[in-house]
Parts: structure tokens; sequence; C-alpha cells
């Protein structure tokens, strides 16, 4: 009787919208999106700190439905975390093991290939892995997971290695930069996706992740990175210890390396989940709030980012699916078998099959479009 | 309705109109609702709230929320509401009456954790009357006259009433000598009779939950009003619904607040049936966030809006709080009804505190009647502060 997915979409009336922006205190903001002029460090405070959050959600959305129209993207893709042992110790971390440890584990490249081939029956065609940096696997060890990936299904796209891990194999390699490129991609690397940026700002980072990279490492491998010609994404941990003015800072290093670069693909805002961590008693699961608000002054702030991603393992799939009428236009992929926030408690599921993405993706008015790692769209049968 | 079919000065003119306070027509309401985007629908919603519920003279943006408990007197009931998860048939071996004790016991809950009220509801007892109620409120107003009765919904008088075979004034009239305060809008779900027919043939019609407000504000008494939506139910159905909670409220002003929620299936007996004609899913939190923003710009003569954490989640009712809302409802000690249907979403007044504060209002405790309650003063977790003196003299001791 009720089809939701014939939601109409039509925006507001400009005069009228701009109306109402404006007595929300943030009409200079909506003039300058509305022209396409470049938002600054002072905007994106006000709009992280507007209680108007229909008022900012109504600019992100209209930015949204100009780039993208009512498409959302989601891929069929599978998560790899090949091992959760890790040198380091970040206090939002619930994932990383000790080696010895009894819940520490390392899969050998056999073990990737068999995650690969468990998911033949399905139309997957992207590989994410990430991991901890293992403190004592080999150079080659990364080369072989990625071949490992492939040799299982030569057609995937192999999406990992965050720029802490690529970071690490850049100092383990004996090699130059080139050359280590050059063997990831002929490994059969395809392009790198966006952790391990964390909040790039000093202070977190002595606070919370003094062990592993820190800002400048991160942009500087990224830089690196995207001028080898490999396409990433960028993400940001948030709502833990950072401020506002350190989430704005992080989005306008983002910014800046996107103009010097332009390899960035979807800004990822990522949502932490406190359980089993050492910030455990300190934070809270993410509200709603600040889940829309980093969507939308994400999308408003990174005009030179095509995507905005809404993960819906940590944003949650109800937070995820409002997201897409906030600035959003992505919802991830399938996942299957994610272990990171799961471990931080996330009570999302291990995976939505195609069906559930769709639903969520429709009944909020969009339409489903299924894409490869770098954004191509896929021809697909579902409906 | 295609995207394009639609034109943007019809749509302007029509959130002019809602922006001025003018009475939306339903089919006026329905071209909003599917028209426009959630955000310009809820930019405009956000108006409407600003202007019944207006900021304090220093700007502060007052969200309010009550501290109360349910209380299910007895869960036997005859009405066989095929949504409903909590009902169990009399001689049924889960069936209960409450006796006084338990009843006390929960109240004293309520009262040592800074409660107000005793949201009280319960099955259509066959064997339990009217006098048996006003024993109860009796009872209760005698031990404890500080705790407000917000009970007895619309279908449980019409129940008495019919069962009594007497005007539903004259059980209203004895309810409320015996201690009765306010009335919940509850088992409205939708009113239209073709949806009643469907998912609650048995209970009260559309009519007559209608003439039991009609009665109760007549009398001078306050209740709410609540929508549950998201099952066999059309655009326009729902629509009708709060057109005619509006009319009522233009002829007698009984509601203080209209509370729509979704329909949760789990663990009901028609629930795969009811959402047949949705492809079995339920309703999402895109079309719970379009349909509170659509309640406020249609239903501007009823003063307040409720978001609802029990049904969405803390994230999703959060952000009803920027899209027309301008409550979080209750703290629920004590919630049995919809908790039974598998939807749980446990929270605490520090946690409703804090999603107010973080979404950049500030937190009011409030009565039924939306008038200011002040708030008790509490350690940093939200305990009494009392409290932990206690546990010292007792150590000491």
């Amino acid at each position: 009787m009720n089809k939701a997915s014939t939601w109409a979409h039509a925006h507001l009336d400009e005069s009228l919208a701009t109306k109402l922006i404006a007595r929300a205190g943030l009409g200079d903001i909506d003039a300058k999106v509305r022209s396409g002029e470049r938002l600054s460090f002072d905007d994106g405070m006000r709009l992280y700190e507007t209680p108007h959050l229909a008022a900012v959600g109504l600019m992100a959305h209209r930015v949204r439905t100009a780039r993208h129209g009512r498409r959302t993207y989601y891929n069929v893709n599978q998560h790899v975390n090949y091992t959760n042992i890790c040198q380091y110790s970040c206090k939002f971390c619930a994932f990383a093991a000790k080696e010895g440890e009894e819940r520490g584990y390392l899969m050998t490249p056999e073990i990737v290939e068999q995650k690969v081939r468990e998911q033949l029956h399905r139309p997957v065609t992207e590989v994410h892995m990430v991991a901890g940096i293992h403190p004592r696997m080999g150079y080659d060890y990364y080369l072989d997971v990625v071949r490992a990936a492939k040799r299982a299904r030569p057609d995937i796209h192999v999406k990992a290695f965050t720029m802490v891990e690529i970071d690490h194999i850049l100092k383990i390699s004996g090699k130059s930069e080139d050359e280590v490129f050059e063997d990831l991609r002929e490994a059969g690397l395809g392009s790198c996706p966006g952790g391990g940026a964390e909040v790039l700002v000093d202070r977190v980072h002595k606070a919370v992740f003094r062990e592993k990279q820190g800002p400048q490492g991160w942009l500087d491998t990224a830089r690196k990175v995207q001028k080898h010609g490999f396409k990433m994404n960028a993400t940001m941990l948030y709502g833990h210890i950072e401020r506002t003015d350190e989430r704005v800072t992080h989005l306008m290093k983002l910014r800046e390396l996107q103009d010097e670069c332009g390899g960035f693909m979807a800004y990822i805002p990522l949502a932490f989940w406190p359980y089993h961590t050492d910030l455990e008693n300190y934070g809270h699961v993410t509200t709603g709030h600040l889940d829309q608000r980093s969507i939308a002054v994400g999308r408003l702030m990174l005009d030179n980012f095509p995507h905005v991603k809404a993960y819906w393992i940590m944003l949650t799939q109800e937070s995820a699916q409002t997201a897409l009428s906030f600035g959003a236009n992505d919802l991830d992929g399938t996942v299957t078998e994610e272990k990171i926030t799961h471990d931080a408690g996330t009570t999302e599921p291990q995976a939505l099959n195609e069906m559930q993405l769709h639903h969520l993706i429709r009944e909020a008015g969009y339409e489903p479009v299924q894409r490869t790692t770098v954004y191509e769209e896929v021809a697909t049968a579902a409906s | 309705m295609s995207p394009a079919a639609t034109d943007s000065t019809l749509l302007r003119d029509l959130g002019q109109k809602a922006l001025e306070g003018g009475t939306l027509a339903p089919a006026e309401a329905q071209i909003l609702y599917r028209g426009l985007d959630q955000p310009s629908l809820g930019l405009l919603a956000n108006e409407v709230r600003l202007r019944l519920n207006p900021p304090d003279p220093d700007g502060k943006v007052k969200v309010t929320y009550i501290v109360d408990r349910n209380l299910n007197p007895t869960n036997v009931c005859v009405t066989d509401c095929g949504f409903c998860a909590f009902y169990r048939s009399p001689g049924d071996a889960e069936a209960y009456i409450l006796p006084r004790e338990v009843i006390y016991q929960k109240v004293e809950e309520l009262i040592a954790k800074g409660g107000i009220q005793l949201l009280l509801q319960g099955g259509h007892h066959p064997k339990l009357k009217t006098d048996w109620y006003v024993s109860l409120f009796q009872d209760l107003k005698q031990r404890y006259p500080q705790v407000w009765i917000h009970g007895m919904s619309p279908p449980e008088i019409t129940h008495l009433s019919k069962m009594e075979k007497r005007p539903v004034r004259d059980v209203l009239t004895d309810l409320r000598a015996g201690g009765l305060d306010s009335i919940p809008g509850g088992g409205a779900e939708i009113l239209v009779e073709r949806v009643r027919k469907v998912i609650a043939p048995k209970k009260a019609t559309t009519e007559e939950w209608l003439e039991v407000f009609r009665q109760w504000g007549l009398m001078g008494g306050k209740g709410t009003a609540t929508m549950m939506f998201g099952h066999v139910e059309s655009d326009a159905e729902r629509i009708e619904h709060m057109t005619r909670v509006r009319e009522l409220q233009d002829e007698v002003g009984v509601f203080t607040a209209f509370i729509p929620w979704t329909f949760q299936p789990e663990n009901t007996a028609l629930g795969a049936s009811m959402l047949a004609a949705r492809g079995g899913q339920k309703a999402t939190v895109a079309e719970y966030l379009r349909t509170l923003s659509l309640a406020r710009l249609h239903l501007q003569n009823v003063p307040h809006l409720q978001s609802s954490f029990v049904t969405q989640g803390m994230k999703t009712c959060q952000a009803g709080l920027a899209m027309g809302a301008d409550d979080f409802g209750s703290a629920m000690l004590e919630e049995n009804v919809v908790s039974s249907a598998g939807c749980t979403h446990p929270t605490s007044i520090p946690e409703i505190e804090r999603h107010i504060k973080d979404a950049g209002f500030v937190p009011q405790r409030r009565n039924m009647m939306y008038q200011p309650v002040e708030t008790p003063p509490t350690d940093k977790f939200g305990k009494p502060a009392q409290q932990k003196k206690a546990v010292t003299s007792e150590v000491s001791a």
C-alpha cells in the first residue's frame, strides 16, 4: 500500500530555505555554499556547534544532491583483518593483542586465500584488508597476503593497508619508495583504505595513540600513496577526546592534501565505540547529532572530495540511513566478518546482504547503485 | 508521485502556510510529506517547534522530559490485538493482577528515583470494574499524594463503560473522584476504522476513542495522543489520524502532546501479516523522522511533540529534536508493553540529559502539564546526592 520508496526529494524552495537558514544564524555560510565558495575554519566550527542541525543538514544535502542526485552507492565487499597482533597500544582500540596473548591471531597467506575463496559464491568485488602492526612479519608477508587474495579471486579489487601499515611496510622493506609501491602494485594492490588517520592533531595523537604514526606521518604517507597513483579514502575517528576545533583542523588538513594530490575518493567519519578499550570509562557511543553533524560538516567543508561515506558498522544502520539525507552518498558495503569495531562492542551485525542495503537506501527515498571500490558503477541484477 | 510532479512553488506555498500556523488540508499535508526531502521537512518543523515552544529570553532552547514509570496492573485482556505481545487471555498461566504490595513497592521505587508520575495502563480485564480502579487510585493517593496518576487509556475506559452499561462521562467522573489526574493517549493506533478493523477489531472504535477524550476535555481534563504507524495504514490514513486529533483538539483542547511511534512486530501474533503490505519490513528511521516532522506541521494546535527513544533508539530520538520534537518523553523506569515486542532501548536519566545537552538544548524536567519540575541534585553519576551520605553513615555504624 505504502511504498516508502516513492518519497520525493524536492529541496525546500530556495528563497524559503535561505530565510530559514539565515534565521538559524547560518545565512553567510549558506551563501558561500550556494556560490561554491570555500568554507573557512570558523565556518566549520559554527557548523559543528549550531543547534540547528536540520539547517546544516539541508545545506549538506543540497551539495550531495547536486553531485550525486538520489544515487547512493554501496559495494559487495568482504573484510579480512589478517592479524590483530599489534606492536602499538592505542587507547581507543579493543582489537589489538600482543604476541603470546590468547586472543592474538595471525592469518597466513593461505588462510587469507581461504577467506576469499569462502566468498566465491557471492558477487564480491572488493576485499578490504587492514590489521595490526605485527612486530615480526617481514616485507614479503604483506605482498603475500595481497597475492593470496588475488590468487583466490583474480578479478577482486584489493583495498589494503592503512597509512600506518604502508609506513611500516616502507620501513621494513629495505627498498626504495618507488620499488615498494611497484611491488605492491605487482602483487595486486588496487587502492588503500582511509583508516589510521584518527584525528590529525598532535594533542590527540599524544593522548591516545602516541606510539603510532602521528598526523604528519599519516599525511606524508598518504601523499606518497597518491603520488604513486593509488586512490585512497580518508577517515576521522570521532567521539572520544577530540575537541570541535580539532575535528575542523582534521578536515582542513585533508582538504589541503586533496588540493595537492587529488587521490582521495571518500571521506568517512568513523563513530568511536568505547567498549573494551582503554577509553571505555571515558567515552560513550556517539550521539545521533554528532553522527549527522560529522557527515554534514564533512560534506560542506570537503568541497574537493567526491564522496562522503556513512559506514554503517560504526554509525549503526539507523544513523547511516539518516546520514543519506545529511550529505552522505555511500553506505559502504556488505562487509562480511568485521572484527575491529565488533571487538569494541558495536551492536551492529557482521554483515548486511544486498537486499538489506537496498532496503535502507530505498526506504529513505534514494536509489541504490552498486559500485566498485573506485566508484565505477556495477550493473546489477538485484532490484 | 514522481519527484518532478510536485512543483516547487506549491511546496513553498504550503511550507509558508505551515510556518504561518495555517491549518493544512489533508491533501496539502500529504504533498509536503511525500514531496520534500527530509532536512527540508525537518527545517520547517523545527521552525514551527520554535514558534510553539520558543527559546528563553537568553536564547536557550529547552527540551523537556518526565521521570515516570509504567505500572501495568493487569496483563489480562479480552481484545486480542494482533500487534500486542504484552497481553494474556483470562485463565492463561502468565495472566496476572498485581497485588497492592507489589504496586506500592513499585511506587516507592519511583519516588526513590525522583519520579513524579505513574503511567498506569493495562489490559481490558473482563472482571475489574471502575470501583476496582477507583479504590486503587484512592489507596495510591492516600499513601503517595504527590504522585500524579496518568492512567487508563481511552479503550480501557470504553471497556469499563460497556461492561457496566453506563456513559463514559460517569466512568470518568468516578475515576477522577478516585484520583485519576490525566489520561494517556494509548490505544489510538490509527484512528481510521478500516485500519482498526484489521489490527484491533475488538478494541474501542475511532469514535469511542475520541469520545473519551471529548468528555474528559469537557470536564477540564488533559491527556496525550499517540499514533502507532508503519503497518497496514496508508499515508492518507496517517494524515487522517492526525486530522482527527487536530479536530478534537480544536473542539475541547484536551491534548498536551502528540506521540508517534512505529509498530514493533517482534513476538506479536499479527506482526508478519501486518507488515505484508510493506514487504515484511517494519518502518525505518527515515520514515519515522519524516512522520515526526509532518506531525509538527499538521498538528499545530497540540503544543508538544515527543521523540521516542523506546522505539527508535537514542540516536534517532535525539535527531528528532532538530526536526520538530521538543520533548524526549519519559525516562520510563519500567516499560513492559513495547519491550514485550522485542524492542528494548534501555536508558537512564543522565543519558537522557546528556543527549539533550549534546544536541544543543537545555534539559528540563517536567510534569504531565508540561510545567517545569525541579531536578533533584545528583552526584556526577546521576544518583541522588544524599545517597552517598547514607552509605557512609551505615559503614561507620
